[in-house]
């Protein structure tokens, strides 16, 4: 069928000015935040309610034609990179929140609600929802649950899945599937919501979801712990959680990444520093007095130079603020900058770290390492130049060898960006044949026709 | 070769600026145009990446990529949130001229910029004679926003609220001036910029009351053009220096400390923008822009800063209420947002009140304007409705350009409120 008359279909269901399809618009939605090629669409449709999802996804079957759903595009494994010549649906129209229950202590929104807003509306009504990815600003609720985004505060409250309690989602045919529920126990069924965490828009199209809320702490400390050396820093992580302390935020900046944050920030930084950890502990005040003096104790006893407490809202928010601007902070180095997603054993940091700095030695690469120390989610981030093929190539190379490292160490490949196109390939590096035919067959059960954006996680071109 | 070819091969120049771009897609949380339409080619990571891709000449329609650049108020919110430092405003005016080079310069462009602003003694005579004419056919709109609307004019001016044209603009009572240091001990040269002169004289007044009092010499000679960021905007180079050198001659001969100016656009313009476009000029000239953007200053910051003038940690409460909107090209370009603040709280006849995203862009965007009107007015909507909800009786800002927008969008959403610069709030405090 020609695209026009396709377009014509489209617009039936969302409206004259729902379908773009100008060469310049298609352009920009070909790419997201990952380094990766970007990819053509045929056109992008943008549904006006969450009722539209249904038809949309059911003409995109009836012709076989490959959708990507888009938040914000934020995500850094190329899961919106459209599959060439197939449409993209927008969702950050859908973004209402339709209610928040503050005495059952849930909420539901639509797909394209933006984190920062939502937890600001709940934070307005005294509650807490607590995933916030460092995009959050921008990231759609939609995006954060089919990346299962984790945030700051992984370590003690858990990342996006342990929040989902229930879902609408449309299906291949454009029907509506119903899957748990405003309670907070329900074993209604196979856990089908659950299935679409981390699913990366592969086994179906969000509509409604419903989310945990919990009472926001009544209290909280933040404390700078600075190190002249990082195995120093990272002995300090796993002492504190094997002394049974679990603080909600523990997070580790290695030299470079410091040097960068503090030019952008000017938060303060120790910019001689050879890592820092910025480590919050929250929850009654007796216990933060408690948790907080602790920690000071063990920081001291491993070799911190200084530790030190933020005392007002300001210093705290000071410290936050240069964390979140890591990662785009590295960013002003070079023009390239490939974000890993490494994760391994807490207990297992200061291995992950020294293979990191012999790797950067072996590639003669400049990696700049910030992450959730505290749980493990560290992201060596590699600073390069993609036009400089020869970089680029010991780019790649690197990349493998990251994740033979963290592999060795029983880690995983990610540990909250998701596979998508990126690292597809290394998928059964660390699982098996069978676990990927598994998921094949369970992936052709539920999208026989393979339209749901095709090419990520599972399918390795 | 074909132009296409031409054009990608100048982009490319670009090329080392655009891809720091690490498309993390942050800017959506902060460009305006962005929240109205939600569209990826609206926000800066888009634009970004179109330019990219006609510079490697991946994309052939520059008309539709023209297009989406110039939906940008160039108010360098984008910018000043960029976490990865991108320079986005030098990026989009250079694609801008670069494209306008390649596309020429649309008839009545050439006319206004080339055969108009460039010769200022022609564009005053206009403007003088149509603040003559337009009496009879314009209607007050509201009084306190002191706008007007006009039948007349719809087809150009659609439903605006605008400001009408003085009738007696700026230099007429000023044609110039070369006063003496006083007891400040310091002489500022002046620059009014173009919409103070022909709209907002009163402006213009309050900024030599002030500075009189402050015992500050003035030099304000004749020969002034205007700041050329029109041209500029509008990708016309070379207006932009013909214009940038008729005031560098128009201000070389004086003895001053400092320029400055009640405009926040003239004075991102003088202070950043002038020597960024002069590459290519004999030293000697560069030298003479970057001594003079060196010397200029947003007035209310000289006032604070330099003067020294002391202000009160609060308001006095129960006046008239006063809020402050933060002008884009003072506060996300220069980083003044304290100074403004300062001068409002020394008029014991009004309390100030902080509004909500008082530093968010007001939709004005120069011609963005004249080009995007319904965009630029819902912005400009959400601005007047933060205005009206912390209970201003005036809205005041240290941008001209700014005033016209709040005018245009108080008055259409109700009127009854004021619309002044800080220096006249400041200028009423001061005893003759
Ligand atoms: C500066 C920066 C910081 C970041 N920090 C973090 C971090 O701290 N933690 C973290 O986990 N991630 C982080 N990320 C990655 C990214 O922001 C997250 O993965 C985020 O959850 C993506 O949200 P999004 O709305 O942009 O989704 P998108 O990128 O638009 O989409 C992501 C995936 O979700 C699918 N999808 C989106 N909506 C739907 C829907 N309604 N139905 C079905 N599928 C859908 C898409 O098809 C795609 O596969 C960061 C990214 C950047 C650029
Ligand atoms: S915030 Fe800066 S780096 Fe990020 S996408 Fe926007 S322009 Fe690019
Ligand atoms: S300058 Fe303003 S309008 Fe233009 S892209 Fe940046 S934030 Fe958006
Ligand atoms: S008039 Fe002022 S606020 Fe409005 S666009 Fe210009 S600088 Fe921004």
């Amino acid at each position: 069928m020609g695209a026009e008359k396709l377009i014509k279909d489209f617009e039936a269901i969302v409206g004259s000015g729902g379908v773009l399809s100008s060469e310049s618009d298609r352009h920009a939605y070909s790419y997201d935040s990952a380094v990766l090629d970007p990819a053509l669409p045929a056109f992008v449709v943008k549904p006006n309610n969450t009722e539209q999802l249904g038809p949309i996804t059911k003409l995109c079957n009836q012709h076989g034609l490959p959708l990507t759903v888009r938040g914000a595009g934020t995500n850094l494994s190329g899961g919106t990179i459209p599959h060439p010549g197939g449409i993209v649906v927008l969702t950050n129209g859908l973004n209402k929140i339709i209610e928040i229950n503050e005495e059952d202590l849930y909420a539901v929104v639509e797909p394209g609600v933006v984190t920062a807003q939502f937890a600001a509306e709940v934070a307005k009504r005294g509650l807490f929802y607590p995933p916030d990815p460092g995009s959050q600003a921008v990231s759609t609720l939609g995006g954060n649950v089919a990346e299962n985004a984790g945030g700051l505060r992984g370590l003690k409250y858990g990342v996006t899945k342990d929040y989902v309690m229930g879902m609408d989602f449309f299906d291949v045919n454009g029907d509506l599937i119903k899957s748990g529920s405003r309670t907070v126990k329900c074993v209604t069924g196979y856990n089908l919501a659950g299935l679409m965490v981390a699913s990366e828009g592969t086994l179906g199209v969000f509509s409604n979801i419903i989310f945990k809320l919990v009472p926001p702490p009544k209290a909280q400390k933040a404390m700078m712990a600075v190190f002249d050396n990082i195995d120093k820093a990272s002995e300090t992580v796993a002492a504190i959680i094997a002394n049974h302390i679990v603080p909600c935020t523990l997070e580790l900046l290695d030299h470079v990444t410091i040097k960068y944050v503090e030019a952008f920030t000017k938060a303060g930084l120790p910019t001689e520093a050879q890592a820092i950890l910025l480590i919050e502990v929250d929850g009654h005040p007796a216990e933060v007095a408690d948790d907080a003096q602790k920690i000071v104790d063990i920081c001291n006893k491993i070799g911190a130079t200084s530790v030190k407490a933020a005392e007002t809202a300001e210093e705290r928010e000071a410290l936050w603020f240069a964390r979140r601007n890591a990662l785009p902070a590295l960013a002003r180095a070079r023009p390239t900058t490939v974000l890993e997603d490494a994760t391994v054993p807490r207990s297992q940091i200061p291995a992950m770290i020294r293979g990191l700095n012999k790797i950067a030695d072996k590639y003669k690469l400049s990696i700049g390492t910030f992450g959730h120390a505290g749980d493990g989610n560290l992201h060596p981030t590699i600073l390069c130049d993609n036009r400089d093929k020869q970089e680029f190539h010991r780019v790649e190379e690197a990349v493998n060898e990251i994740f033979d490292v963290a592999l060795s160490l029983k880690g995983t490949l990610s540990g909250e960006h998701g596979i998508g196109m990126a690292k597809s390939k290394w998928m059964i590096k660390e699982t098996n044949q069978a676990t990927l035919d598994y998921s094949l067959r369970m992936k052709k059960a539920i999208d026989p026709k393979g339209i749901l954006n095709p090419g990520k996680i599972i399918e390795a071109s | 070769m074909s132009d296409v070819k031409k054009l990608a091969e100048k982009l490319m120049a670009l090329d080392d600026q655009m891809v720091a771009c690490m498309k993390c897609g942050m800017c959506q949380a902060v460009c305006p145009v962005f929240a109205e339409t939600m569209q990826e080619a609206d926000v800066t990571r888009g634009k970004i990446a179109l330019l990219e891709k006609l510079a490697h000449e991946m994309i052939k329609d520059a008309d539709q990529v023209n297009e989406k650049l110039n939906r940008c108020l160039l108010c360098g919110s984008c910018e000043a949130n960029c976490p990865s430092g991108v320079k986005i405003m030098d990026i989009f005016i250079k694609a801008r001229v670069i494209v306008t080079e390649y596309k020429g310069l649309s008839a009545t462009k050439k006319l206004i910029f080339k055969g108009l602003l460039t010769r200022p003694k022609l564009f005053n005579l206009l403007t003088d004679v149509s603040a003559k004419f337009q009496g009879p056919f314009a209607s007050v709109a509201d009084k306190s926003a002191g706008t007007a609307s006009c039948a007349m004019l719809n087809p150009l001016l659609g439903e605006r609220h605008f400001m009408p044209l003085t009738k007696k603009p700026f230099r007429k009572d000023y044609p110039s001036l070369d006063s003496p240091r006083g007891i400040s001990g310091l002489k500022v040269a002046f620059f009014p910029g173009c919409v103070v002169d022909k709209m907002f004289p009163h402006v213009g007044h309050a900024a030599i009351k002030v500075l009189e009092h402050h015992g500050v010499g003035i030099f304000l000679p004749k020969g002034q053009a205007c700041c050329g960021i029109p041209t500029l905007a509008s990708g016309d180079q070379d207006s932009f220096i013909v214009l940038m050198k008729q005031n560098i001659k128009a201000f070389e001969d004086g003895n001053f400390d400092y320029l400055v100016t009640p405009c926040a656009t003239c004075t991102a313009t003088i202070k950043e923008t002038w020597i960024k476009m002069i590459e290519d000029e004999d030293p000697i000239f560069i030298e003479k822009v970057s001594d003079l953007a060196d010397k200029t200053m947003d007035i209310t910051q000289f006032l604070i800063d330099v003067v020294g003038i002391s202000v009160p940690a609060k308001s006095k409460e129960g006046g008239k209420v006063v809020t402050y909107h933060d002008p884009c090209h003072l506060a996300k370009s220069l980083g003044v947002t304290a100074q403004p603040r300062a001068l409002l709280k020394k008029n014991d006849k009004y309390e100030f009140k902080e509004m909500n995203e008082a530093n968010r862009c007001c939709g004005c965007g120069g011609s963005f304007n004249l080009y995007h009107y319904d965009l630029s007015k819902s912005i400009g909507e959400r601005k007047a409705d933060n205005v009206r909800a912390v209970g201003a009786e005036v809205v005041t800002t240290s941008c001209p350009a700014c005033m016209m927008q709040l005018g245009d969008m108080l008055s259409q959403s109700g009127g009854g409120i004021e619309v002044q610069h800080v220096l006249e709030i400041y200028a009423d405090s001061i005893e003759k």
